[in-house]
């Protein structure tokens, strides 16, 4: 019964090794420095040809989900930090909206605004590390990354003098936010915003028509749209593809249907797509910054009624998702009117995004491998939890 | 012309190398450990005890309620209470805490003790050179080591202690206040209940 | 989008036999799911997938439930005949006695779906599947086939609670090692007593320190 169910066009090809001789089975990590953390490819090659890959992981996973039924709702903020370690203000935001949905709090507009502004500001750094990374395995040696590390560094020092830490950041509450963003930080936050247009015209530069670049990306790495739908990639890697859904957009959560910006969008589902996907997305942001700084109203910065820690929330369950840099980040919380929820599920893109790692990868030279699994731009804190 | 991009590249990588001997901006180094990068006042790492006064076992602001050990999130707060009492800042007795810890292996720096703490006692240190070699007890904190005194607290926070000094003047002054309002009414009391002299004696 | 009750409908119009039960959402959320039998719970989805007004062709997110047993006690006023002696002569009287009724609501694993649209840009429509109990009857049917996203989470469920997900093309464990026993988000689950030494223990985790290093030294003195 079984495999007559399977569909063929959403299983990954079969590919036949042609050379003669025996396979070679490599383990590529998972102490590699080129996949992006704790994280295994089980290869086997004929020549240099992938036939076969199987991702293992689970080497960082660490019961974040066990946890989240142990210790309370407030509890668990900092721990949302650590999923994905490079955006720690989405998380939080991610987590604060599920919990704002399962127990029916509001959000004051100040605090919306300023969600959006730190998480528009965590999308830009994000993406600048991501296409860092993805050019320092190809051998770029760390120019890009370097550059791009440069401009993170204002950004994180905007939020240290906020919340108080680099990347750990805690900040979102349940309505609102822990702390109020005040003029002098938003004149810090506008001074950076003024300077980064130039950067990331800079960075254009120096990437987009490059030769090599274009050599190593193009083609590569070919995700159709409809396999991309099918096996629930979201993110920069499905606009990619051509699949109009941001989140940001479909959802509307928070804010977000006050500012206008548009989707970029993909033609042909390859790494290229994917860097230019992400280089225009972070122009988007710069134009959501603009107005968000502009607009953004006084006012109370979290809900004053608003129930923060030791609330027991009704029996019930919701499932909140926002927009995060990688993807559809989604939380499904499950109350049974105690202190912390009865089931705490965190709905990762990362993990999700790697289930066609293999389609990409199979036929594919070993080296492409490497640049393939960095376009898709994975965090093993969110992969294994 | 094949290689444009490449020159392209080439020449923004000149444009910052050379743009780093004469602008600050290119050149975003600092020679750790000769430099140091000034820290912002929010910055927060792990948490310390705030004493007041000289003596830091009699100026503890702590009165071991506890709370924080509750709401730590990976549990790294250990505390035992005293079985007697020591006048706080305002002058109320308090029982104190005999042994606080704080395993800085498992704290995560979150800054939820420092939040729900109702007597300002906790506070976030920003000091992040505690590397050592010793893996278990090296990285146990007891309250000698974590109590500190409170200008250390105006030091590296000023405008928070600032704030918080105020308060607890604002408390102190209304304990005060509330003391003197309750010996004025005790005296005003006493002198209406103690007998009026030779008022009711009547001459016989 | 179709309400829930809407959908219901439809479902049971487009799959003949299908079961599908409403399951309110207590929280102000209100977003109801749709519980399925796990007979038809594969067709239900293709359905669900293909039809031209709903869409659905993004899976979102694969969870697993686990619902343990639930003890309830009541008490019973129960009727029994007895023998008593009534006047000196033994005859049978009904007796009324309170006795405690202990009755056992059985407990079983779940998987929630969490399901929307990209092309129409509705959702989310959830779908709920039980399985038969805790212990033995834990087979429920895969939906890889229909939706590649389901691959890597229904593995995941596989891995932490022991779902056996019949039609994976390729189901074993995912986040723990391969000859890991147990499944570890299980709500029963007794993690194993080999952590290192910590300094600061308390609570639960002092008490089975103490008792650790109890068991350390008693096998040392051996």
């Amino acid at each position: 019964m079984s495999e007559s169910l399977l569909e063929t066009w959403n299983r990954p090809p079969v590919i036949e090794a042609d050379g003669e001789g025996e396979l070679l089975e490599i383990s590529m990590g998972p102490h590699h420095p080129s996949t992006h953390g704790v994280f295994r490819m089980d290869v086997a090659l004929d020549g240099e040809r992938v036939i076969k890959l199987k991702p293992v992981f689970g080497y960082l996973h660490r019961n974040h989900e066990q946890i989240g039924q142990t210790v309370g709702y407030l509890q668990m903020m900092p721990y949302t930090d650590r999923l994905d370690y490079f955006c720690s203000l989405t998380n939080n935001w991610a987590y604060a909206l599920t919990v704002e949905k399962l127990v029916g709090q509001a959000v004051p507009e100040r605090a919306e605004y300023i969600r959006v502004i730190l998480a528009e500001l965590t999308r830009i750094q994000n993406h600048a590390s991501t296409i860092g990374f993805l050019t320092q395995e190809m051998g770029a040696s760390g120019t890009p990354l370097m550059y791009a590390f440069r401009e993170r560094e204002k950004i994180l020092d905007l939020f240290e003098s906020l919340t108080g830490s680099r990347l750990m950041c805690n900040y979102m509450r349940f309505g609102g936010c822990r702390v109020d963003m005040s003029e002098a930080h938003l004149n810090a936050a506008r001074k950076v915003v003024a300077e980064l247009p130039q950067f990331i015209d800079e960075f254009e530069n120096l990437l987009t028509s490059n030769e090599i670049l274009m050599a190593r990306c193009q083609g590569i790495g070919v995700v159709k749209p409809e396999l991309a739908v099918n096996a629930g990639i979201t993110g920069p890697m499905l606009r990619a593809a051509g699949v109009n859904y941001d989140i940001r957009k479909v959802d509307r959560y928070g804010i977000y249907d006050r500012f206008s910006f548009r989707v970029p969008l993909g033609e042909h589902g390859d790494i290229y797509d994917r860097y230019m996907v992400r280089v225009l997305e972070m122009r988007e942001s710069l134009k959501i910054l603009e107005q968000a700084l502009k607009d953004i109203p006084a006012g109370p910065f979290v809900d004053p009624k608003a129930k923060i820690r030791g609330f027991k929330p009704k029996p019930g369950e919701a499932y909140g998702r926002i927009e995060a840099p990688k993807g559809e980040l989604g939380f499904y919380l499950i109350s049974d009117g105690g202190t912390s929820p009865y089931r705490f599920r965190i709905r990762p893109p990362s993990f999700i995004n790697l289930t066609i790692l293999e389609d990409m990868c199979l036929g594919q030279n070993v080296a492409d491998v490497v640049v393939i699994f960095g376009s898709v731009d994975i965090v093993l804190g969110e992969v294994d939890r | 012309m094949l290689g444009e991009g490449l020159l392209k590249g080439l020449a923004e990588t000149a444009r910052n190398f050379a743009g780093s001997f004469v602008s600050k901006e290119r050149l975003t180094t600092v020679q750790y450990p000769e430099e140091r990068h000034p820290l912002p006042e929010a910055s927060r790492n792990f948490p310390f005890l705030v004493y007041d006064g000289a003596d830091w076992e009699a100026g503890l602001r702590c009165v071991a309620c506890q709370i924080c050990e509750k709401e730590c999130p990976p549990k790294c707060i250990y505390i035992e209470k005293s079985k007697d009492k020591k006048p706080d800042y305002a002058g109320k007795l308090q029982i104190y805490p005999t042994q606080f810890d704080i395993d800085i292996s498992v704290c995560m720096s979150c800054q939820i003790c420092v939040e729900v703490c109702p007597f300002e006692a906790i506070k976030m240190d920003n000091e992040f050179e505690l590397a050592t070699d010793d893996r278990f007890g090296g990285l146990l904190q007891d309250r000698k080591q974590l109590a500190k005194p409170n200008e250390y607290y105006h030091k590296i926070h000023p405008t928070e202690a600032a704030e918080v000094d105020a308060r607890l003047a604002e408390e102190k002054a209304k304990v005060e206040e509330k003391a003197r309002a309750a010996a004025v009414a005790a005296a005003a009391k006493a002198a209406a209940a103690a007998p009026k002299p030779a008022e009711g004696a009547q001459p016989q | 989008m179709k309400t829930v009750e809407e959908i219901k409908a439809a479902i049971e119009v487009a799959v003949p036999g299908a079961r599908a039960e409403i399951v309110p959402n207590g929280s102000p959320s209100a977003e109801h799911s749709l519980l399925l039998d796990a007979a038809h719970a594969f067709a239900v989805a293709k359905f669900l997938r293909d039809d031209a007004e709903l869409k659905l062709d993004f899976l979102s997110n694969v969870t697993g439930v686990d619902w343990l047993d639930k003890e309830t006690t009541e008490k019973v006023k129960v009727t029994h005949p007895v023998e008593k002696e009534v006047d000196g002569v033994k005859t049978i009287v009904d007796e009324t006695v309170e006795e405690t009724k202990k009755t056992v609501t059985p407990g079983y694993l779940e998987a929630v779906y969490h399901l929307y649209s990209m092309a129409k840009k509705h959702g989310p429509v959830i779908l709920r599947i039980r399985t038969g109990n805790r212990s033995d009857k834990v087979e429920l049917p895969s939906l890889t086939p229909i939706w590649r996203a389901a691959e890597f989470q229904e593995r995941e469920v596989f891995d932490l609670f022991g779902i056996i997900f019949t039609g994976h093309p390729d189901l074993r464990r995912i986040l723990m090692w391969d000859e890991f026993k147990d499944y570890p988000m299980r709500r029963d689950y007794v993690d194993p007593d080999d952590y290192e030494y910590e300094p600061t223990p308390h609570d639960e985790v002092l008490k089975r320190a103490q008792a650790h290093q109890a068991a350390a030294k008693t096998e040392a003195a051996q």
